[in-house]
């Protein structure tokens, strides 16, 4: 596409550096053939070679002309609709519609190169600066108009029309309140995110159950027995409500009573199962991996380690916090049901969050 | 076929009419023979914009069929996996504009790559403006204008990818929203106002889409204008060689040559991007499902151009400060905003002050229309290739896991190698580039000194032997002696101005000095006072005058 930046000034014999204005330092003014031509000191590229390429060019043009036809057919012969089908109509699409632009734009560059006649020109630049007399007459056209408003000289003018500038700039960010549409005051807005809907109860006054994430199924404590066994779970009710679902997934593992450490709070796990939120609290990704053999929870995103049999605690990654434990229990049936909310909130740190965990202890366990 | 000698008719016709009502003439006259200076290097600039012309072709076809809605339905398309599943409309018409719309997946993919050029081009386009100095004295105002449009661009890139509303795009608006949220003060605002209550909320994927279809295009095309109006009305930039000055601009015509390359050039771009958005799948969002905030695909990566931020994220330590401690303020998620804001930051805002900078520190206030060598501004060089290590490493870094995976690198090692690679590598690259321009620098000298090595060994009558070095083409010549000492601040040793007195000046004299001047001498010597070539009388080399000059280095 480009030519050798070096190429400038070399005298081709096929094209001398034709010259407009200033000439190049040593290139001669007219050509050296001495033969005439349409435009003085340009020559043409010589005529055999010329010829050849109108050829190869004409090709180029037949072969993106061709490629556009069968780009038609391909669009009416192609139908689209499921795996294949779509893939053949696809790959008949594109490949008929990259031919049509690469055969032309191959011929162009042949064209240009081996046809069109090859000359560097020079121009003259010209300081950016506008020339002293301009600028002179521009200010002193700018200050009699000044005067002559009287912005300057009547202060009251200025100032009024200065307050009445200054709200404007108010009127857009009032009208974008709204885009906050939970209908909470502003101060109030972050209590929202300080609690899940595991913290309420069922239409009956039954505290939720746990549901196992895409079946539904309510889990019995006691056929979730294997130990290492983990389940992603989400509250009864609300299987399909992405919002309740980005704060309230939990993740449930079985352990051996035996292998739970102090980090844990044993009064919120049932016969060695334990549930921790599942919403990581470095950004809010799910922690969706756990290795089995060291108890650890990864969240695939920023690679946040924490250590399940101990309360969650942060082992690795840029996670700050534990993931909070949710208080577990069985109901009558035998069913895993939710004896509370977290007692922090989960999910991402923001600022109105303050130190959660330690607000937690002071009220005894309980946010 | 006999050559044009008049206009003809049908272009005269109109020619005129148009010339009668807005007095054209003039203006075509100008500029119809434009010169534009030739390098291959110029041409970066061009591929992201014909690639933001392809975007702005192949995202209004997409709109046609998009919903951007969060609304549930069931599936019920062509794509049988997914049949019966529930999914926001967003998800559904993306599946429906991939498999029942006749080359929507081909232009969905061409929208992507497209995009992923567009971005990759400006990069590439602002590394070439800024280790050739292009961006000085009077381009300050292009180079702005090229820093907001690819910042603009980032984030268009973000609300772009968000829109399909599948697993993949769901995880990164997931990244986002703590990202939002976690910002000082104003992060639950920002969060509830841009979904509209709780993430993930109903309204995101349309605002987004606003966003993404309007907003940002319209301001990207409209700073691009700028940008191509700047451009033209300064001219070109161009490296030295000979007959090319401060003061001329040499090259090809913009008609017809120059545009009929131009053209091409353009149908170049596209056929490229139209071949990668046919046999490179890309994004593949029927393979994701629908995004649930409760589930994530290991191996979840961005776009390649957010990925520094993603391997910032991934190699901060775990840093959260509580400024009032239990009280109901006061969280900064360090581990969040630092990786967030930091590296954007720095590059972005570097980057827009760096002309000013460098001609604070080298008190240059003169118009530059001769592209610098890298070598020949060594720190400025190194500079950015500082700043490339360090993008580089966040960029890697944003696929630790993938590293890990692959190269069976244990995990948490990539993110403690990311962790020291990012002070490391730039200090590194820093060290490395600038004795490398130096070195380039002493062999530039060495071919003025000495000419250039023709291969061609001499015996002398007393016994050596000498190579004979040719003098380079003169074009060779004239580009390497068009380099010129990076200035700095003139400075009297007995009566310091004013302002360079103070702790700041003398930061700054001390700055301008290590910055600027001559680190490798200049040369005024000729090949023929070399020694061995000194004991060869004028003529007497192997080649004759003028054809002993090497025509390529």
């Amino acid at each position: 596409m480009t030519d050798n930046e070096h190429e400038n000034g070399r005298p081709e014999r096929r094209a001398p550096a034709r010259v407009i204005g200033t000439p190049l330092s040593d290139t001669p003014l007219s050509d050296s053939h001495g033969e005439e031509h349409a435009v003085p000191g340009v020559v043409p590229q010589d005529e055999r070679k010329a010829r050849r390429a109108e050829r190869i060019a004409a090709l180029c043009f037949t072969l993106a002309f061709a490629a556009l036809v069968a780009f038609l057919v391909a669009y009416v012969h192609f139908q689209s609709g499921g795996l294949s089908a779509t893939g053949a109509s696809h790959v008949a699409l594109g490949g008929t519609l990259t031919l049509a632009l690469l055969a032309p734009a191959a011929g162009i560059v042949i064209w240009v190169r081996q046809i069109m006649p090859k000359y560097e020109l020079v121009q003259q630049r010209h300081p950016m600066a506008s020339p002293e007399d301009v600028r002179a007459e521009v200010a002193a056209t700018f200050v009699q108009g000044a005067g002559e408003s009287g912005i300057v000289k009547r202060r009251l003018l200025r100032r009024t029309l200065l307050l009445a500038a200054a709200p404007l700039g108010l009127a857009p960010l009032v009208l974008l309140r709204d885009l906050d549409s939970s209908g909470v005051p502003g101060a109030q807005l972050h209590r929202r995110l300080a609690h899940t809907v595991w913290g309420e109860k069922t239409k009956d006054g039954t505290p939720l159950r746990l549901v196992v994430e895409g079946t539904g199924q309510p889990i019995r404590a006691a056929d979730f027995n294997s130990p290492g066994g983990i389940l992603s779970v989400v509250p009864q009710g609300y299987e399909h409500d992405l919002n309740v679902l980005a704060k309230a997934t939990v993740i449930l593992i079985k352990f051996r009573e035996e292998e739970l450490k102090p980090g844990t709070n044993p009064n919120w796990t049932h016969d060695g199962i334990v549930a921790y939120s599942k919403i990581c609290t470095h950004v809010g990704c799910p922690a969706a991996l756990y290795e089995q053999t060291t108890h650890h929870i990864l969240c695939p995103c920023h690679q946040s380690t924490f250590d399940a049999a101990d309360g969650a605690r942060v082992v690795f990654g840029p996670a700050a916090r534990p993931l909070p434990q949710l208080p577990i229990g069985v109901d009558e049936q035998g069913y895993l049901i939710a004896l509370g909310d977290f007692p922090a909130p989960v999910g991402p740190g923001y600022w109105e969050r303050g130190d959660a965990e330690a607000r937690a202890r002071e009220n005894g366990g309980h946010s | 076929m006999s050559a044009l000698r008049t206009v003809p008719g049908r272009i005269a016709g109109p020619a005129t009419f148009l010339d009668e009502r807005l007095g054209a003439g003039g203006f075509v006259r100008r500029n119809i023979r434009k010169i534009f200076p030739d390098h291959w290097s110029f041409l970066l600039g061009e591929i992201a914009l014909y690639s933001f012309v392809i975007l702005l072709l192949t995202g209004t076809f997409l709109t046609f069929w998009f919903k951007p809605s969060m609304g549930e339905i069931v599936y019920d398309g062509t794509y049988a996996p997914l049949k019966g599943v529930t999914m926001s409309e967003a998800y559904a018409s993306t599946l429906k504009l991939s498999f029942d719309v006749r080359g929507g997946l081909l232009i969905r993919q061409i929208h992507h790559w497209a995009a992923l050029v567009f971005i990759g081009g400006m990069m590439a386009h602002a590394l070439r403006v800024f280790f050739t100095g292009a961006y000085r004295k009077p381009r300050e105002l292009n180079w702005l204008i090229g820093v907001v449009i690819l910042s603009i661009a980032l984030f268009e890139g973000l609300t772009g990818y968000s829109l399909p509303d599948d697993l993949l795009s769901g995880a990164g608006l997931r990244v986002t929203q703590g990202v939002v949220i976690g910002l000082p003060v104003v992060g639950t605002y920002l969060n509830f106002f841009l979904f509209g209550g709780e993430y993930p909320g109903e309204d995101v994927i349309s605002r987004f889409y606003s966003i993404h279809i309007l907003l940002l295009p319209g301001l990207i095309l409209a700073l691009v204008t700028a940008h191509l109006i700047l451009m033209w009305v300064q001219k070109h930039t161009q490296f030295p060689g000979k007959g090319r000055t401060n003061r001329n601009v040499v090259g090809a015509p913009f008609y017809p040559a120059f545009m009929a390359k131009s053209g091409a050039f353009f149908l170049f771009t596209f056929a490229v991007i139209a071949g990668l958005g046919t046999f490179a799948q890309i994004n593949p969002v029927w393979l994701y499902g629908p995004y649930s905030p409760a589930d994530v695909s290991a191996g979840s990566q961005p776009d390649f151009y957010l990925a520094f931020l993603e391997g910032a994220l991934r190699i901060m330590p775990a840093w959260e400060i509580n400024l009032f401690g239990t009280a109901e303020a006061g969280t900064i998620p360090l581990s969040v905003v630092i990786p967030a804001l930091v590296p954007l930051g720095l590059v972005v805002v570097g980057m827009a002050l760096y002309p000013f900078i460098e001609r604070w520190i080298t008190g240059d206030h003169r118009e530059h229309h001769l592209a610098d060598r890298p070598r020949n501004n060594p720190h400025r060089t190194s500079i950015g290739m500082a700043v490339i290590a360090f993008y580089g490493v966040l960029w890697l870094f944003g696929g630790n896991d993938i590293i890990s995976a692959n190269f069976r690198i244990d995990l948490y090692t990539t993110t403690w190698a990311g962790r020291i690679l990012v002070f490391v590598a730039p200090a590194l690259a820093y060290a490395i580039t600038y004795r490398v321009c130096l070195g380039l620098q002493r062999s530039d000298a060495a071919v003025l000194a000495h000419g250039v090595e023709s291969g061609v060994i001499k015996r002398l009558p007393n016994g050596g032997y000498v190579e004979v070095h040719s003098r380079p083409a003169e074009d060779i010549e004239a580009h390497l002696r068009g380099r010129e000492p990076v200035p700095v601040l003139a400075y009297d040793e007995t009566v310091p101005p004013k302002g360079l007195r103070g702790p700041l000046g003398r930061l700054r004299l001390r700055m301008s000095r290590a910055y600027g001047g001559e680190k490798i001498p200049p040369v005024n010597g000729h090949p023929h006072d070399e020694d061995g070539q000194a004991a060869l009388p004028e003529g007497q080399g192997a080649l004759p005058e003028g054809q002993g000059r090497a025509l390529t280095r």
